[in-house]
């Protein structure tokens, strides 16, 4: 199967042959061509301004009976405790998504000791919240989280199920969406429902370069991971909600992963995937012990350090702390980048950040290309000024 | 012992740039590359091999050329290679995929543990590893960054989450995905550099496994993307000059409209 070109369209002008990242287009005087290169990835069709190419469609597969199938549900996530702020974020998406299906917004939470928690899941927005509070469930293993949540989806049938894109929610997630037989779409930044009910799930591809909007036709429920600090949660104290215990078949809660041990990592700023600022540093920092500026003026902004790979492989930086292709993507409120050239392995894992500054000696480090603001400066003068500055602003 | 490693051929990062002008995707040359995390993957398998004498095939699907990605990792030292090419699978979404991997696999017959990468550069789902392993039925483990074997039924695994470490034992056969702290690539070897010029590698099609073309690639796919656009532009770049003093005064200025949070 390849692309398909509307020959009654197509003007020839070559621009999809420009397009095609495998290089499976070619435009000759008399037609365009597409060779079983072609691995339908799309690129051509957005770059065509004729509507000239299309994608054949997905398969229909056995279609399940869509309408059986009501309500908007979204995952809350509970380690350690608590719940995580992606769930709450998600039920203000959630809370959306159901109004414009005119169907109840409910959360549904699993592990054990869970008193008190559904209030504010109520409060964020949920019309129920359906509770699985089961010992088994203390800790996390993919297996007997997927299960139950397969089981609770089988019993209720809902129509859109969200979770957050973190560790947990793209590890165990998958298996849900296996089990139940229907599509998934990882990391949305963006939701959307259109008039017949499908969601229109939006999220970035090749690192960042091109947004991706994908759909779920003919199986229930539609299913993604959300990144987490893209949606807004809304916190309204007095809204009411019910609260409703699952009863799940035992089966559901067997796992054959033994969980030998839990080492929570209580350092702050190791979380850069959560961090709104983030200071990251490149082999320009020169040793490990000048890495202790940006750990300042991170504390400052109250964010994390971040690394280059070129860092990492130094050894000044953890591993856990490596922004980029082999390492984590991340999309914060501002991403400083100090010393560190920008190589697009790096920029694919930070480009989706809101505000860039970069500080950089060399005016042609490729980090410039991406920046919002350029600093051209000795990051050993400038980082120590800007610390000072922020400093005597804060009244220190 | 048989280890199995799923690899995916991507689009080297190598060749692309940002245009500075207009924030978009530039290309240069179609060269392909495997997928960084999966030669972590395969690195993993291959330490396990020098301990054990395991066995380690390496799998992928794709287009004829993606046997050049099999033959690379054939010079670091795996074993065999197997290509899982057909028209068919083209444009297969992770559900569609996995099902492919795992006729696959059950092919394979004799397969204790299967170790993919964390997820791959271009699509960056991270969901094949997960749901290959539940239409194969057996246990996995994601983010893995430590692997010791146990005994011949047995793995322990370090796995990184967002709140720290956890250390689980997996029994065989399961499957897991892998960090890069598992270690990085070695270098190949004239040896098997030699070995994997000439090596044969299996191609098999939707027929050879027993799989009919409306369940693989895009007819067997539950997902469908409907609309592919390039990310909003970015609002032009500042360049701040000066001083270092007048550079930081107006840098705090700039972040003080834009309300970075923590000003």
């Amino acid at each position: 199967m390849k692309a398909i070109v509307d020959t009654r369209k197509c003007t020839l002008c070559g621009v999809c042959q420009e397009a095609c990242p495998v290089a499976a287009i070619t435009v000759t005087e008399s037609a365009t061509e597409i060779s079983d290169a072609c691995t339908l990835c799309g690129m051509c069709v957005d770059s065509c301004e004729f509507e000239a190419l299309s994608l054949p469609e997905a398969g229909a597969g056995p279609t399940d009976d869509l309408a059986s199938y009501r309500g908007v549900w979204v995952f809350a996530e509970w380690r350690q405790g608590r719940i995580h702020r992606v769930s709450y974020e998600l039920l203000g998406a959630g809370l959306n998504l159901a109004d414009q299906r005119k169907v109840e917004l409910a959360a549904v939470l699993l592990g054990h000791e869970l008193d008190g928690l559904a209030d504010e899941l109520i409060a964020h927005g949920a019309d129920v919240v359906y509770v699985v509070d089961r010992p088994e469930l203390a800790q996390f293993t993919d297996e007997a989280y997927a299960n139950v949540l397969f089981e609770a989806i089988r019993q209720k049938q809902p129509e859109i199920l969200l979770a957050g894109a973190t560790t947990m929610g793209r590890s165990f997630i998958p298996r849900v969406a296996a089990l139940l037989r229907t599509g998934l779409t990882a990391d949305c930044t963006h939701l959307d429902i259109s008039e017949e009910g499908l969601l229109l799930q939006t999220r970035p591809a090749f690192g960042g370069n091109v947004m991706a909007t994908i759909i779920c036709p003919n199986r229930r429920p539609q299913m993604a991971t959300v990144r987490p600090k893209v949606m807004k949660p809304v916190r309204d104290a007095m809204r009411q909600g019910r609260v409703e215990r699952l009863e799940i078949p035992a089966r559901c809660l067997r796992t054959r992963v033994e969980v030998l041990e839990v080492i929570p990592e209580m350092e702050e700023t190791a979380k850069i995937a959560e961090a709104e600022v983030i200071i990251s540093g490149g082999r320009g920092m020169q040793n490990a012990e000048n890495f202790k500026l940006l750990e300042e003026m991170a504390r400052l902004f109250k964010g994390a350090v971040g690394a280059s790979r070129g860092a990492v492989e130094e050894g000044w930086m953890h591993p856990s702390r490596q922004v980029g292709q082999t390492g984590q993507t991340v999309a914060p409120a501002l991403y400083m980048a100090v010393g560190l050239s920008g190589a697009i392995q790096h920029v694919v894992g930070m480009q989706g950040s809101r505000v860039i500054v970069a500080v950089n000696k060399d005016t042609h480090a490729p980090i410039f290309d991406v920046a919002s603001y350029a600093v051209v400066a000795d990051l050993f003068e400038f980082v120590p000024a800007l610390i000072r500055k922020i400093k005597k602003e804060h009244g220190d | 012992m048989h280890i199995v490693v799923c690899i995916k051929q991507v689009p080297d990062a190598k060749n692309v740039r940002i245009d500075p002008d207009t924030h978009t995707l530039v290309r240069q040359g179609v060269e392909a590359i495997v997928n960084p995390f999966d030669l972590f993957a395969v690195e993993a398998a291959l330490q396990i091999k020098d301990q054990t004498g395991a066995r380690v095939t390496v799998m992928t699907m794709g287009p004829p050329q993606a046997a050049e990605a099999l033959r690379e990792t054939l010079s670091l030292g795996v074993d065999d290679a197997i290509l899982l090419t057909d028209r068919n699978f083209a444009g297969a979404d992770t559900w569609a995929t996995s099902l492919t991997l795992a006729g696959a696999i059950r092919k394979v017959g004799d397969v204790d543990l299967i170790i993919c990468g964390k997820q791959a550069v271009d699509g960056d789902t991270a969901q094949v590893g997960p749901e290959l392993a539940t239409q194969l039925n057996i246990p996995y483990a994601t983010f893995v960054k430590r692997i010791e074997l146990l005994n011949e039924q047995h793995l322990k695994i370090s796995r990184q989450t967002d709140e720290g470490v956890e250390v689980w034992k997996l029994p065989l056969p399961a499957l897991i995905t892998v960090l890069k702290e598992v270690g990085e690539p070695r270098v190949p070897s004239l040896r098997h550099k030699m070995r994997a010029k000439k090596a044969e590698i299996l191609s098999w099609g939707a027929e050879q496994l027993n799989l009919d073309a409306s369940e693989v690639g895009l007819s067997g796919s539950y997902t469908q993307v409907v609309r592919i656009f390039s990310p909003p532009r970015r609002t032009d770049r500042i360049l701040l000059t000066g001083s270092v003093e007048e550079q930081v005064e107006q840098l705090y200025q700039y972040l003080k409209e834009a309300r970075v949070p923590g000003l």
